[in-house]
């Protein structure tokens, strides 16, 4: 019997609906284009849901020296440079208007005492620039993305995963993909095709990220013939929970430092001050007296140092652990509780603040955070690197394949700041929706040959039909707990070539990787799909990783511990060859333009 | 729980035509939450068992489920809170369609939300297209909006649960999400038609089963509900306001 798939056409093909895929899809279909939508999971469960502490844009509601300018800059310095400095521009211009249009669109951000959109501390911004709603900013977004979308006349697949993008010669003209559900097929035809998946977090053993975060639109680009760079800069965030294992990884916002919660090491000394990176130094508080000014609205103070960029801070809690002064699991010792003594209420004001973290420790770990510090560690949250894309239209290197949101590189080159992701969703969700919207009204939608078509269900079906029994689950745990300790946090030669040859052994498991016969909501075959995208998205992080022989961001090698000057300044750039292998090469980064080099020597 | 044991998970599995409760036993660490052990479960013994998740720290509201009776996240229940002697059941939501195992079809709640009015501001206070609010009056919207869509308030519904009215009542989560838009500060939109009509807020009566199960801890039917009741109490049953309409037409929103 021949396998039937479920044809359906629209202009314009978003895959992904987290804020990014949400906004693309919401401004393609303004356009008036016919818009497709599909997702994972169930609408409004995307990982956005899970992000904390704000949006990034200079609105100045709350201190008005800020500015696009000094957006910009920040974002370039938090980056070290490696970023599109077209894409840092537009989005530090773009932000403001993006989030005053969530509110028109229903959104209840915090308040500030006159009426307006509140902002608070982040690392590395030198203003309050995060419009937020106490620690549950994501969902907010997601959730007024969502009650807006669903208005906009927007076919919305859910629960429907991609497996494969669909091209006549050169140009992206569909995806398949099946419904998780029943497991029946779908063929998506499009004039443009937007992804919009996020990250690769699942690939790692200890990380904030959903099961969803599988690398699938990475996967899918570098398969379909696209460029990707920058994967060897993954953000381990410096505060996910520790404790009790089954929780280990989950996200403690960076929000509970910008409400004054400070870094302490078993000994109680605050660890932060004894290492201040020279590019920061005259931007850091000097002592604990000055941090707290800062927190408490001071505009002449500078920021404590617990609000470093997250690269810096991940590693000095690294140091910390390893030699011997951390918590009682592994971590250090975050503490908010302390700012009882500077205010009275501290207890009802930290709940109301932070009300999501308050439940999280109350419930999983059994912590009162007003009372008591909370143990953190790093954990994986963030991936820089991603599809290459045209900053001002985010079009792939492939004619018709855009990308917005986490999957798309060049924002945040070598680390990102805290709130420049959900600002980055929609201002370049946008972007993505208004152009493959134009680029499909120009270029029409083409027949999809049947060819591709049995063939994508054939290596669909393979872990049902072809499976060398194999259990996906135990595959997969083997990869994240080699890319854990051989890619994480602290890196060298070794272990990346070893992490290598490991992950050549894990493909030839994964190819045999069996599942169940049932199609109908089976997540056996689920994993043992998803162990391709994560398998692709490893090999592109290692490999990367191996070849930059420097320490930049959030890229760290013990064995080329220092930032390389004259050598550094590149993009990797990693491409599949004709031969199926996987190419990396280096290339200059996209340089600035006089105008936005002097920014930064204003800036300073 | 100091320490790790053995411990027996019953499950229901099975699609909508036929289902049994199922014996697993698996290994039970300190601060495990039942989704833990149904993933387990998954890798050592079940590699098809059905459950649908996300985040796995109670924001997304996907892992739904009903653990020894009661409607529950799976994500958020610890197994150290539970009596391990006896066998962990763990079912799925009853007020919706089982797919497969413990995942159910909840697209009826996505149709229910599509049918209620949109948001719909005033004009912007200011000239970039922005507004003035202040915090005290959006307090209330915002315990609203905390909602993470789990449905489990639906779930524990006895109009939807027991009686199967879901053609005639929206249910505990669009009655949070109709109080959010109605309680806005710059909505200029009136539902009080609909929730007395195509909402049914008139099969509601109180018994706050959905308070206690929101993983949110939104204060369901007193914060959102009963107000809501009294909104349409006034506009429709209140002698004097129906004297008053003879004389003075309705709002245009309402025609």
């Amino acid at each position: 019997m021949s396998e039937q798939a479920t044809r359906t056409e629209h202009d314009v093909l978003v895959i992904g609906a987290g804020g990014a895929g949400l906004r693309a899809a919401i401004e393609a279909s303004a356009r008036g284009a016919r818009v497709g939508l599909v997702c994972k999971s169930l609408l409004g469960k995307a990982h956005t849901v899970m992000a904390e502490g704000g949006m990034a844009a200079a609105m100045a509601n709350v201190d008005d020296r800020d500015n696009w300018r000094v957006h910009f800059t920040d974002t370039m310095r938090g980056g070290q440079y490696l970023n599109n400095p077209r894409m840092a521009e537009l989005h530090a211009k773009e932000a403001p208007d993006r989030v005053r249009e969530l509110e028109a669109w229903g959104a209840v951000f915090d308040r500030t005492r006159d009426g307006r959109i509140l902002q608070r501390n982040f690392g590395g911004h030198r203003y309050p620039r995060l419009a937020h709603v106490g620690d549950r900013t994501g969902l907010e977004m997601i959730r007024t993305l969502q009650d807006h979308g669903i208005h906009q006349g927007i076919d919305i697949f859910m629960e429907c995963t991609v497996t494969t993008l669909l091209k006549q010669g050169d140009r992206v003209v569909g995806a398949f993909g099946y419904d998780r559900e029943r497991g029946r097929f779908r063929v998506f035809g499009a004039g443009a095709v937007v992804l919009a998946t996020g990250g690769i977090g699942r690939a790692y053993k200890i990380t904030s990220n959903s099961w969803e975060y599988t690398g699938d639109g990475h996967s899918l680009a570098y398969h379909a013939g696209a460029d990707l760079i920058d994967m060897e800069f993954v953000q381990f965030h410096p505060t996910g929970m520790v404790w009790p294992p089954s929780v280990r990884g989950i996200l403690v916002t960076e929000g509970v430092r910008g409400e004054g919660g400070v870094l302490r090491n078993s000994q109680g000394r605050r660890f932060m001050f004894d290492d201040i990176p020279p590019l920061y130094a005259n931007q850091t508080a000097k002592d604990e007296e000055e941090g707290w000014r800062y927190v408490t609205g001071d505009k002449n103070a500078n920021r404590p140092p617990e609000l470093l960029t997250r690269d810096h801070v991940a590693r000095c809690i690294v140091r910390e652990v390893r030699e011997g002064r951390g918590s009682p699991h592994g971590g250090v010792f975050l503490d908010i509780a302390w700012i009882k003594q500077r205010i009275p209420n501290a207890a009802e004001h930290i709940r109301k603040k932070l009300p999501s973290m308050y439940h999280q420790f109350k419930e999983l770990a059994g912590v009162d955070i007003t009372q008591e510090p909370m143990e953190v560690g790093p954990t994986t949250h963030y991936v820089m690197g991603g599809v290459r894309v045209d900053g001002d239209t985010q079009m792939s290197t492939v004619p018709g394949l855009f990308a917005a949101g986490e999957v798309a590189a060049g924002l945040h080159g070598a680390n990102r700041l805290g709130g420049n992701s959900l600002s980055d969703l929609v201002v370049f969700g946008k972007r993505a929706g208004e152009h493959a919207a134009a680029w499909a009204k120009s270029h029409g939608t083409i027949a999809i040959p049947d060819d591709q078509v049995q063939e994508a269900i054939r290596s669909t079906l393979a872990p049902i039909d072809e499976g060398g029994g194999e259990n996906p689950y135990l595959v997969q745990q083997d990869l994240q707990e080699l890319m854990q300790e051989k890619v994480g946090i602290v890196r060298n030669a070794a272990e990346m070539s070893a992490a290598l040859d490991g992950l050549a052994a894990l493909k030839a498991r994964a190819a045999k990787a069996q599942a169940t016969i049932n199609r109908e909501y089976n997540p056996s075959w689920h994993t043992a799909l998803d162990l391709r995208n994560l398998l692709t998205v490893s090999e592109a992080v290692a490999l990367s990783a191996l070849d930059r022989r420097e320490s930049r961001g959030a890229h760290f090698r013990e064995d080329y511990p220092d930032k390389d000057v004259a050598h550094g300044g590149h993009n990797s750039v990693i491409r599949k060859a004709p031969d199926g292998s996987m190419q990396l090469h280096r290339e200059p980064c996209p340089p600035m333009t006089d105008e936005q080099k002097a920014l930064v020597k204003e800036m300073g | 729980m100091a320490e790790s044991r053995r411990v027996t998970f019953r499950i229901s599995r099975g699609d909508g035509a036929r289902t049994e409760l199922v014996d697993y036993t698996t290994e039970v660490t300190p601060g495990m939450v039942v989704l833990d052990a149904v993933h387990q479960i998954q890798a050592e013994s079940a590699p098809d068992l059905a459950c649908r998740w996300n985040c796995k720290a109670g924001k997304c509201g996907s892992c739904s489920a009903e653990i020894n009776g009661r409607p529950r996240l799976m994500c958020m229940t610890r197994l150290g809170d539970l009596d391990l002697d006896m066998p962990v059941i763990v079912e799925p939501m009853r007020a919706f369609p089982r797919i497969r195992d413990l995942v159910t079809d909840v697209s009826w709640n996505y149709r229910v939300k599509k049918r209620i009015k949109p948001f719909t501001p005033r004009p912007p206070d200011a000239p970039d297209g922005s507004w003035r609010m202040v915090q005290a009056d959006v307090d209330r919207v915002q315990e609203f909006r905390k909602c993470i869509e789990c449905f489990l308030c639906q779930n524990v519904c006895h109009v939807l649960r027991d009686h199967h009215k879901h053609e005639e009542f929206a249910g505990p989560r669009h009655m949070v999400y109709v109080a959010a838009l109605e309680m806005h500060p710059l909505d200029t939109q009136d539902r009080l038609g609909d929730l007395k009509d195509a909402d049914g807020i008139g099969y509601c009566n109180i018994t706050k089963c959905c308070t206690k199960v929101c993983p949110e801890h939104i204060t369901i039917t007193d914060n959102a509900i009963i107000p809501l009741k009294e909104r349409v109490a006034d506009e429709f049953y209140d002698p004097l306001t129906r004297l008053f309409r003879i004389f003075r037409p309705r709002r245009a929103a309402d025609r």
